[in-house]
């Protein structure tokens, strides 16, 4: 199956074991109608361990992302061509269930979108809905702590999750979605909204929980990339017949030969801001 | 210089334009405590000779001159209270179907716009409407709801073709489209992140309705629930025309009965004295049931609303 690959991604996934392998996108486009968004990706997302995806805006980042947890079921146009594997099983697959895939597969948004309840029924919501039995006060308590928010809400669990700061909004964010305990969390430019002092305590987090769970976030923020990630996927866009501009995955490697040593001089240019 | 004077233009249209919508405000406040204020001194004799009692009393005897108005006050709140209990499940279930895509764009734009229609129909066209095509078409429902659940007090009468029911049927119809188009509203402008939050934590369709999307709504939608109340109690026409003005309380809902509205409504006209004042003290009491009505929803909105923002 590695020698379907196209040139540019092959040198960088062969490295991986199957087993250890989470999410693998074999020659996936995506289609919004007759507009292709994304071509013929190849990747693998190595588990327990920090994805990056990297590129210019409009490149289909999250379009990809929003690919792996069936997100883009929500969008009517949006179509998949390829294959999406998550642990060996085709997402796509006619007997996939997407409430299953995205509850062992989570994802945090660019925006902090707490629900309109309190801090408390912010997390023990997706526990209750997905049949949690045990004891909702610890697994409150629990995932707060992972998400290194417990200390700043322990008083105030009954109050609305929305009168928390940004910062705090995008970590009660990221603490409900490790209380269904899914097995990826994606995260979609995470920090985008944050000072850069919640920045560095969420890419702390990001550090702590890859033992727990395998991450693949979108980030514009190259020294996000570099500091957190172990992998990272370069993505670029490029207009092709009639004009219209389609993303592609240019490289894929780890983070620190993509930044010290890229194969490609898009990625060089790229990564050393020399772009466009 | 100019652009100085200008400005202070401006500033004084503004404050001008302040000054007329501040005096409008406080003008309409007056309106309603003048209202008050006139239906006090014209109930006033009624009020004297009856007191709290006339709020507790069912008899309503011209002759006698003795006036009660439990029946009045129990017919217009359960009459109201079963239209609520049928429109809001059903407004509140048509508004989420209107705004999920349950349906595609075409077929869901021009439902909601022949819903909003109904809203302009007069409610003594929907009164002649029910005696004309309704009631000569659920009168045999009722008839069997009666004959299989009669053992219930609530269908323990056999309907005839005049009752509460029809009134409180009707009326559902007729505040249906509020709640209907006030839910849509609150949850059109729910962030669309809300939804995807939801979704992204493995919630299927409905527990994202159910749990997340009407919670979240709820205020519009309890504000909503509410105008339709104060609508409903305060409905004359049609109870006048199909409550069928039987001054009595009965456990069924299938009887007739009276709201205060429609007591006026047929009374007023010939009424003096202490009946008239008798009328008027009634009419004093919607009011006040529909201000607390207006009250409550204010509140019960605002304590949602702390937890939203
Ligand atoms: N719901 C949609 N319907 C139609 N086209 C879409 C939709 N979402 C994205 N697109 C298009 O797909 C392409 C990729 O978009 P995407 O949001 O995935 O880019 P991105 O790499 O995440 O960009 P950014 O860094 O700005 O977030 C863009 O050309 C965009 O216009
Ligand atoms: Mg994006």
């Amino acid at each position: 199956m590695q020698n379907m690959q196209s040139s540019t991604s092959r040198t960088s996934t062969n490295a991986i074991a199957d087993q250890a392998v989470a999410l693998r996108a074999e020659n996936v486009s995506v289609y919004y109608g007759a507009f292709q968004a994304v071509r013929n990706v190849f990747l693998d997302v190595p588990k327990n361990q920090v994805t990056a995806f990297i590129g210019p805006s409009g490149c289909g980042k999250s379009t990809l992302l929003r690919c792996f947890n069936r997100l883009n079921d929500l969008v009517a146009s949006a179509r998949v061509d390829g294959k999406i594997s998550f642990q060996g099983r085709d997402l796509y697959a006619r007997d996939m269930d997407p409430v299953e895939v995205r509850r062992r597969i989570g994802m945090v948004f660019q925006k902090p979108n707490p629900f309109p309840k309190s801090i408390y029924d912010n997390i023990a919501f997706g526990a209750r809905i997905n049949g949690f039995r045990g004891n909702m006060d610890e697994l409150v308590e629990r995932s707060l702590r992972s998400a290194a928010l417990w200390d700043e809400v322990k008083d105030k669990l009954n109050q609305s999750g929305l009168a928390l700061s940004g910062g705090q909004q995008q970590r009660l964010c990221i603490a409900r979605t490790i209380a269904i305990e899914p097995e990826v969390i994606l995260m979609d430019e995470p920090c985008s909204a944050l000072d850069p002092v919640s920045t560095l305590r969420v890419e702390e987090l990001m550090h702590s929980l890859k033992e727990q769970f395998t991450m693949v976030i979108v980030t514009h923020n190259m020294q996000q990339a570099a500091r957190v990630s172990d992998m990272t996927a370069f993505f670029n866009a490029e207009a092709g017949e009639g004009g219209s501009r389609f993303g592609y995955l240019v490289e894929y490697n780890k983070t620190q030969d993509i930044f010290s040593s890229p194969q490609q001089q898009e990625t060089h240019d790229y990564v050393s801001g020399r772009f466009g | 210089m100019a652009k100085f004077e200008s400005l202070s233009v401006a500033r004084w249209i503004d404050r001008g334009f302040y000054r007329l919508t501040a005096a409008f405000a406080v003008g309409i406040a007056g309106i309603l405590v003048w209202i008050l204020v006139t239906l006090f001194q014209t109930a006033y004799p009624a009020i004297a000779k009856f007191g709290l009692g006339f709020l507790f009393s069912s008899r309503w005897s011209v002759q006698e001159e003795i006036f009660g108005a439990l029946p009045l006050i129990y017919g217009t709140v359960v009459s109201a209270l079963v239209a609520l209990a049928i429109a809001v499940p059903i407004g509140v279930g048509i508004a989420v179907f209107l705004t999920e895509d349950f349906l595609p764009a075409q077929i869901r734009t021009p439902i909601a716009f022949v819903i909003e229609l109904l809203a302009a129909v007069p409610s003594v066209v929907y009164g002649l409407w029910a005696i004309v095509v309704f009631i000569p078409f659920v009168k045999p429902v009722l008839e069997l709801v009666h004959q299989v659940l009669g053992w219930i007090p609530l269908f323990g009468s056999a309907p005839t073709n005049v009752g509460l029911m029809y009134t409180s049927l009707i009326l559902a119809i007729m505040i249906s489209p509020t709640i209907i188009a006030i839910s849509r509203d609150s949850l059109v402008s729910l962030p669309p992140q809300l939804r995807q939050g939801a979704l992204a934590l493995g919630a299927t369709r409905w527990e994202t309705i159910l749990k997340v999307l009407l919670p979240a709504s709820l205020s519009g939608i309890v504000g909503a629930v509410m105008l339709a109340l104060g609508r409903a109690l305060g409905e004359t026409m049609v109870a006048a025309m199909l409550i069928g003005s039987k001054n009595a309380i009965s456990a069924s809902l299938f009887a007739p009965g009276q709201t205060i509205a429609s007591m006026i409504a047929n009374q007023f006209g010939e009424a003096t004295g202490l009946q008239r004042a008798s009328l008027l003290y009634a009419g004093l009491i919607l009011m006040l049931i529909t201000l607390a009505v207006n009250v409550l929803a204010e509140l019960i909105i605002s304590r949602f609303q702390q937890v939203e923002h």
